[in-house]
């Protein structure tokens, strides 16, 4: 900074810019809605529009072949509540996404958790962690078809040999019961990953400092977890939560590709029922009717969430 | 005339009045600095000045002209941010061209332009460097160089010493200063520095609460502090304020001696001060204590040069002094400075 | 000694844990691999064990998965779809992941979980009236049907992920190349969007991997074998009546989860952080 400085004099450093005065472009007040503007309308066309469509679908008698859009009031929605299949579905919309989400939290918390230390191999284990929920749903549910194949069942073959179970072995998807467990199995499988890696993330958030001053303070193990730990990733779970819970509710693939909803539709869902139901079955109006009965479901879901996220100071 | 201008300026935010009435006029080439302290308004006020914030009410003229409706890169300033904000992704030959090629220089003329900044601030052997690979200093100079490129009108500056450490940031203050007179743009530059402040600038202004407390020469709002609240935030430790009576006596602490060591002070006040703690900073001692008798009790400091030699022990009370012309008088209720009164 | 015991307790918790969980996780893809390269006698003989070969690996279920099956097709199919819809999704959500984080105040937080809620209607309600709209619009059995819905539930999920990033970028940056001479638009441009570079690509390929994941609207919307994607040729028309070609089908598996999933592991730390700024910022 010794040598000498010139500036240019004066008059000429203190004229203005003659031009750009304030264009669009710099007005925060338009420039705003002009970069949110069309992905607010795609999503207004390619979901609010629908959406409203599907509310007029499930009261009237529209099907897929084109014919009527006769409004029928509410004859879809009481025509489709006494039936045992949409009651079993919804028993089974409830059971499976309350069953799989208590699994999952539980098993992601101890996952993540055991993922905390360093060591060896950790990077590949992630990725081995990851390739349930990146691979596209079909295929790991195809894959899993295959595991539970009556017949040539991997899975059969192992218990076998580990002595468990004697002759054919289990119909893992022919029964009932198996066939729910089985669907909810590979619910688990497709979703700890991603809950796991949230709250992985979650975990890493908190600064190192809260937990040497819970060491020091004396907390055991459980009391550090529950009382340190637990409150402070409580946001990002239920972010978690909240999309295992909106995906556990609304999936068709792992069912339609797994069972087919049976046996004997008793592993339907609301969802795939509404697709069997309008699709196949070529009712458009009933199958949007049965597929509206999701949304309240959802929206307390979400309503719930927010709520609880609003108080622990999320958004 | 390159100077700044703030005329009647309020920034309301919902509930919350930033900046309450701000009327400021810079002379063409000085330092001027906003002194103040975290969320005094002045951080506001400098990002009007710069465009970033509409002001609710009032005018921004720079150079002249009012500069309201202009956005922030058709009004000929500079700023330098606390953080510096180098373009990351950039090199720092990138960095300084940067402003070069956003407002339409020719191509020719930017290596020029970009190494006679680089060689102001001897960075000329960064200039292939990220942002990433360089020290805190180093940036420093980076920014000062990406602003003093296109030759500003006025330059703005956001805390900028407050990323570097405490060695670093007294060279820096020299460097800055030395640079500022040099090359004469009007500057203005936002602190919650008091030393940084009386270190720099022509003249201070000193805000509270989004108003102006006080415009002055380091001089004039060390020794006639407008109010109770100027008296406080200048000077370290800050001056002592005292109740008596209807009104708030005040002194500074190296004002502050011990009566047997000032000759010729019969005539001044007498206090009796009882010691709690004495600090040795090796060129002064802080004496900690509370005054006793008239003055019930409250807490005052005094600074003693390592030249006085007085032994102060504490627990032990003393009988202090300050010459009468040092001592400042306040109205107890509006805090404002009033004339002289007795004791 | 009893916190010798609760370390190694604690450790082989641990192991006991991660181990069981990593092996649930990947066995699939593990007996995928081994099915697709099992000659077909060894792999349905019930007395052979499934994890030896006892006959030499053979390449016959790959050969008969590209050269007999419209695979192929349907892998191209899918990268059509895929990167097309990449495009657009890009388009769309980079502007309003800026615009969400800066640009607006209140209505901006109050849009941006009205987006984030659209993730309730699922495409579970919407693809029954959908199914009309590509019918009325001529696009039944096209893929353009796809690339026309799918944006609707990439958009939202990618405009939330940018905004986390650009939340994350430092103002300041911006303003100083304000002062410098751009416009906020031109900023953006030539400031903010080179250094988030990389959450994009996060972006991409996480809409790429939702592409390639989506069933219900490309089971519901194209019908002839020819047009498939991946994921629902693989399921459905892999399959003869009752016969199920495994050692093709697990081949076809294969190929469509694990290079993707290698890709993504690349990206899966910059997804998170968007992801959690998101959300908790």
């Amino acid at each position: 900074m010794k040598s000498p400085v010139s500036i240019a004099p004066a008059t000429q450093r203190s004229r203005l810019h003659p031009k750009s005065r304030f264009s669009v472009v710099d007005q925060e007040r338009w420039l705003g809605p002009l970069l949110i503007g069309p992905a607010v309308l795609y999503i207004f066309l390619l979901v609010g529009v629908p959406f409203v469509m599907a509310l007029y679908y499930s009261v009237s008698n529209t099907t897929m072949g084109g014919g009527t859009m006769g409004f029928v009031g509410l004859r879809n929605f009481t025509n489709v509540i006494g039936t045992p299949k949409f009651q079993t579905a919804l028993k089974n919309t409830i059971t499976f996404g309350l069953i799989s989400q208590v699994l999952i939290l539980l098993l992601s918390n101890a996952l993540a958790l055991s993922l905390q230390a360093n060591f060896p191999g950790k990077r590949l284990i992630r990725f081995l962690i990851l390739l349930p929920w990146v691979a596209p749903i079909s295929i790991g549910t195809i894959a899993w078809l295959w595991i539970f194949d009556s017949t040539y069942s991997v899975l059969n073959w192992m218990l076998r040999l580990a002595g468990l179970i004697q002759g054919q072995g289990y119909m893992w998807l022919g029964l009932p019961h198996l066939a729910m467990g089985s669907i909810i199995a590979v619910h688990i499988w497709r979703q700890l990953p991603l809950a796991t890696v949230i709250l992985l993330a979650g975990y890493g958030s908190i600064p190192q400092d809260i937990h040497d001053a819970a060491a020091v303070d004396g907390a055991g193990f459980w009391r550090h977890f529950f009382q340190v730990t637990l409150p402070l990733i409580l946001p990002i779970s239920l972010v978690a939560l909240l999309f295992g819970l909106i995906f556990t509710f609304t999936d068709i693939v792992i069912i339609y590709n797994l069972t087919r909803g049976g046996p004997f539709d008793t592993t339907q869902v609301l969802a795939s029922l509404a697709f069997y139901t309008g699709i196949a079955g070529g009712d458009l109006a009933e199958g949007a009717a049965i597929a509206l009965f999701l949304f309240p479901l959802l929206l307390a879901v979400a309503l719930g969430f927010l709520v609880i996220a609003h108080r622990t100071e999320v958004t | 005339m390159a100077t700044v201008e703030t005329r009647g300026v309020k920034k309301i935010f919902g509930d919350v009045v930033a900046v309450n009435g701000v009327d400021l006029l810079t002379r063409d080439g000085e330092f001027l600095v906003l002194l103040g302290p975290s969320g005094c308004g002045k951080s506001t006020l400098l990002r009007m000045i710069a465009g970033f914030e509409q002001p609710t009410e009032g005018e921004l003229l720079i150079g002249g002209t009012v500069v309201n409706d202009l956005p922030p890169r058709a009004r000929k300033i500079a700023m330098v941010f606390q953080s510096y904000a180098l373009y990351p992704h950039m090199t720092v030959y990138k960095n300084i061209a940067f402003p070069l090629k956003a407002q339409g220089i020719a191509r020719a003329l930017i290596p020029q332009k970009v190494e006679w900044a680089a060689s102001l601030f001897g960075i000329g052997h960064l200039l292939e460097r990220k942002p990433r690979e360089l020290s805190g200093g180093e940036r420093q100079r980076v920014a000062l160089a990406r602003a003093l490129v296109r030759e500003p009108a006025v330059f703005l500056l956001d805390e900028p010493l407050s990323n570097l450490d405490a060695q670093l940031r007294a060279s820096a203050r020299d460097e800055l200063q030395q640079f500022q007179r040099r090359i004469g743009t009007t500057t203005i530059y936002v602190t919650h520095d008091q030393v940084e402040a009386m270190g720099l600038g022509d003249r201070i202004v000193v805000m509270k609460s989004g108003v102006v407390r006080q415009i002055g020469t380091p001089q004039d709002i060390y020794d006639e502090p407008a109010d109770t609240f100027v008296a406080g935030f200048v000077g370290s430790p800050p001056m002592n304020l005292v109740r008596h009576r209807d009104y708030i006596l005040g002194f500074r602490p190296e004002d502050f001696h011990p009566k047997n060591t000032v000759s010729g002070s019969a005539k001044a006040p007498t206090f009796k001060f009882n010691v709690t703690r004495v600090e040795y900073l090796g060129a002064d001692r802080l004496i900690y204590g509370t005054l006793i008798g008239d003055f019930s009790d409250q807490k005052v400091i005094a600074r003693l040069p390592a030249t006085v030699t007085v032994v102060i022990e504490p627990g032990t009370a003393y009988d202090f002094t300050v010459p009468e012309n040092e001592v400042r008088f306040f109205d107890i209720s509006t805090e404002l400075r009033i004339r002289h009164r007795p004791i | 000694m009893v916190e010798r015991i609760k370390i190694w307790g604690a450790r082989s918790t641990r192991i006991g844990i991660l181990g069981g969980l990593t092996v649930f996780f990947a066995f699939p893809f593990v007996w995928m691999l081994i099915t697709a390269f099992k000659r077909t006698a060894d792999l349905y003989d019930l007395k052979h064990n499934p994890f030896l070969f006892y006959e030499l690996p053979t390449l016959e279920h790959i050969e008969r998965l590209f050269y007999e099956t419209l695979y192929g097709q349907w892998l191209l199919n899918t990268a059509f779809v895929g990167v097309l819809v990449v495009l657009i999704t890009l388009a769309l959500a980079v502007p309003a992941g800026y615009a969400l984080a800066r640009l607006t105040g209140n209505w901006g937080a109050k849009l941006g979980i009205g987006i984030f809620l659209t993730y309730l209607v699922p495409p579970t309600l919407l693809f029954i009236p959908l199914s009309r709209v590509v019918v009325n619009l001529h696009l039944d059995d096209s893929l353009w049907s796809l690339v026309l819905v799918y944006p609707s539930f990439t958009v939202p999920f990618s405009a939330w992920l940018m905004m986390g990033f650009f939340k994350a970028i430092p103002k300041d940056v911006e303003e100083a190349a304000m002062i410098d001479g751009c416009s906020r638009l031109g900023a953006f441009i030539k400031v903010v969007v080179p250094i988030s570079l990389s959450g994009i690509l996060t972006v991409a390929i996480f809409s790429f991997t939702l592409v390639m994941q989506e069933f219900v609207y490309a089971v519901t919307f194209i019908s002839s074998v020819r047009n498939l994607t991946v994921g629902v040729g693989v399921p459905t028309f892999l399959v003869h009546g009752d016969v199920y070609f495994w050692g093709s089908l697990m081949a076809g598996c294969f190929i469509a989860s694990v290079p993707v999933a290698i890709l993504y592991n690349f990206f899966v730390d910059r997804f998170i952080a968007g992801f959690t700024m998101g959300a908790i910022k």
